[in-house]
């Protein structure tokens, strides 16, 4: 990937700021995301709660399904691939996917390695758990970033506790003194100037978005108001009691989240959220996969 | 002058802190309330859909169409000159529906399809121009002015008080196109 190619790439992501991207399974759940104003949708065979209840390997989506979601809308469509598997994502370049997530909901493919993502022309966007995941993920070629949080459990508190610490450790590198950076970049075991240029703009070089348990127009909020740049979301919206209404309600709390009472008419009447799993409930811990 | 940034959804920061950079006060438009005393327009890349729709549902779309209509100076980039158009060859929606255009969305195809161009736009020469997941004028009445081709398709424009480009000057350090149009509101 040429260094034109990852600015594009990292543009794209910059386009996509202030939406909500949405799990969808069928086209006719890619029509209904897109008319609730999704940004873009990720085509997946099955979303992550469903994942968990249906156990076994879990794996990139059939390209024809994914071709059939990217017929029926004119955003950009999204797929996952399993960690380290870089197969599936030559595949997923191939049928010309407009970003590639990396992702710890599937089984990973590989326990050591993440996908050198510089081979690709297509973008990717990885999860990250803290600051030294998500500059490694960087260094890797990702040119948009996720919390991981835990997906398909529609409970806030991983994402939360994944954004805080960024969001931390990112104000902890802000102020060092520059001799200290040096020591940050072997503590978070990336390369210097990735720490460096956190150190000088408060921020990741590429967007960062909150993903894994929003649920609700108030848990958007929450994570928008934490410094996210947007929202994935995933079971909550098609798991939920009326997925249009919801949809469109999440995508409005991401646009004004800090005006409480629109949040409040937003929040109104919106029938049955997803049942959701505990923490202390999970049996499959996602966020633990590639490091 | 206080210039008002479209920020129902995608890049509108950058929009403004090139604004803010060449001394311009900004407001980020989030909702009705937010439209008032404006001396300019920015429409900020994006989703056209999710913010065409943002702009129906937070009831924004007459109130800013009325200020083009009066004619506020308007600068609006790939999304923004789609909700601009007066029609969309390959979308049924049309939204402000202000410039005299026929845009085609997503003209190069998908993002493998995204790309740089070095080239004039109107009076500034050699401008970087970035085109992700582009629109293009596929036709402009006669009295608009071409800003910029490229390929024999017209990606930039401007009608009366109204730039419609395809691409994006608020992701370059090149700041003379946001110059210009600062230059325009009297």
């Amino acid at each position: 990937m040429s260094d034109n190619r990852y600015e594009l790439n990292k543009n794209l992501a910059q386009m996509l700021k202030g939406g909500v991207i949405m799990d969808v399974t069928t086209p006719e759940q890619a029509k209904i995301a897109e008319s609730a104003g999704a940004c873009a949708v990720m085509a997946l065979e099955r979303i992550p709660a469903d994942i968990r209840a249906a156990g076994g390997v879990s794996r990139m989506s059939d390209p024809a399904m994914i071709n059939g979601i990217q017929e029926a809308v004119s955003i950009p469509v999204m797929a996952k691939c399993r960690i380290g598997h870089f197969a599936e994502a030559q595949i997923l370049q191939a049928i010309e996917i407009d970003y590639i997530d990396e992702s710890e909901v599937l089984s990973p493919a590989d326990d050591l390695y993440h996908i050198n993502k510089h081979d690709f022309e297509v973008p990717f966007v990885c999860g990250a758990r803290d600051l030294g995941e998500a500059l490694r993920r960087i260094n890797e070629g990702a040119s948009m970033i996720r919390t991981k949080g835990e997906p398909g459990t529609g409970d806030i508190v991983q994402a939360v506790r994944h954004m805080r610490r960024m969001q931390s450790e990112i104000s902890r590198v802000a102020s060092m003194r520059e001799d200290e950076l040096f020591e940050a970049a072997k503590e978070y075991r990336v390369p210097f100037e990735l720490i460096q240029f956190v150190h000088n703009n408060k921020k990741l070089p590429v967007v960062n978005f909150a993903a894994g348990g929003v649920a609700t127009p108030a848990d958007a909020a929450l994570m928008m108001q934490l410094g996210a740049e947007g929202v994935f979301v995933g079971s909550g919206i098609f798991k939920s009691g009326d997925p249009e209404k919801r949809a469109a309600a999440i995508v409005k709390a991401v646009t004004n989240y800090n005006d409480s009472a629109l949040l409040a008419d937003l929040s109104k009447n919106l029938g049955e959220a997803m049942v959701g799993i505990n923490e202390n409930e999970i049996q499959l811990i996602m966020e633990e996969r590639g490091k | 002058m206080r210039i008002g940034i479209l920020a129902v959804q995608g890049a509108f920061e950058e929009h403004q802190s090139v604004l803010q950079s060449l001394g311009a006060e900004t407001i980020l438009l989030r909702q009705k309330s937010d439209i008032k005393d404006l001396d300019g327009l920015v429409l900020p890349g994006g989703e056209s859909t999710v913010q065409g729709k943002l702009l129906q549902d937070l009831d924004m779309l007459k109130p800013l169409k009325d200020l083009i209509n009066n004619g506020i100076p308007v600068l609006a980039t790939c999304a923004g000159l789609i909700l601009l158009a007066e029609k969309i060859s390959n979308d049924d929606n049309t939204w402000f529906g202000t410039l005299p255009v026929l845009v085609k969305r997503n003209a190069y195809g998908r993002q493998l399809g995204s790309f740089y161009h070095k080239g004039d736009v109107g009076n500034i020469s050699d401008f970087n121009m970035t085109f992700i997941r582009a629109p293009y004028i596929v036709s402009a009445s006669d009295n608009t002015r071409v800003l910029a081709t490229v390929n024999n398709h017209i990606v930039g424009v401007q009608y009366k008080n109204q730039i419609g480009l395809a691409f994006h000057p608020e992701l370059e350090k090149d700041k003379r196109i946001h110059r210009y149009f600062l230059s325009t509101i009297k």
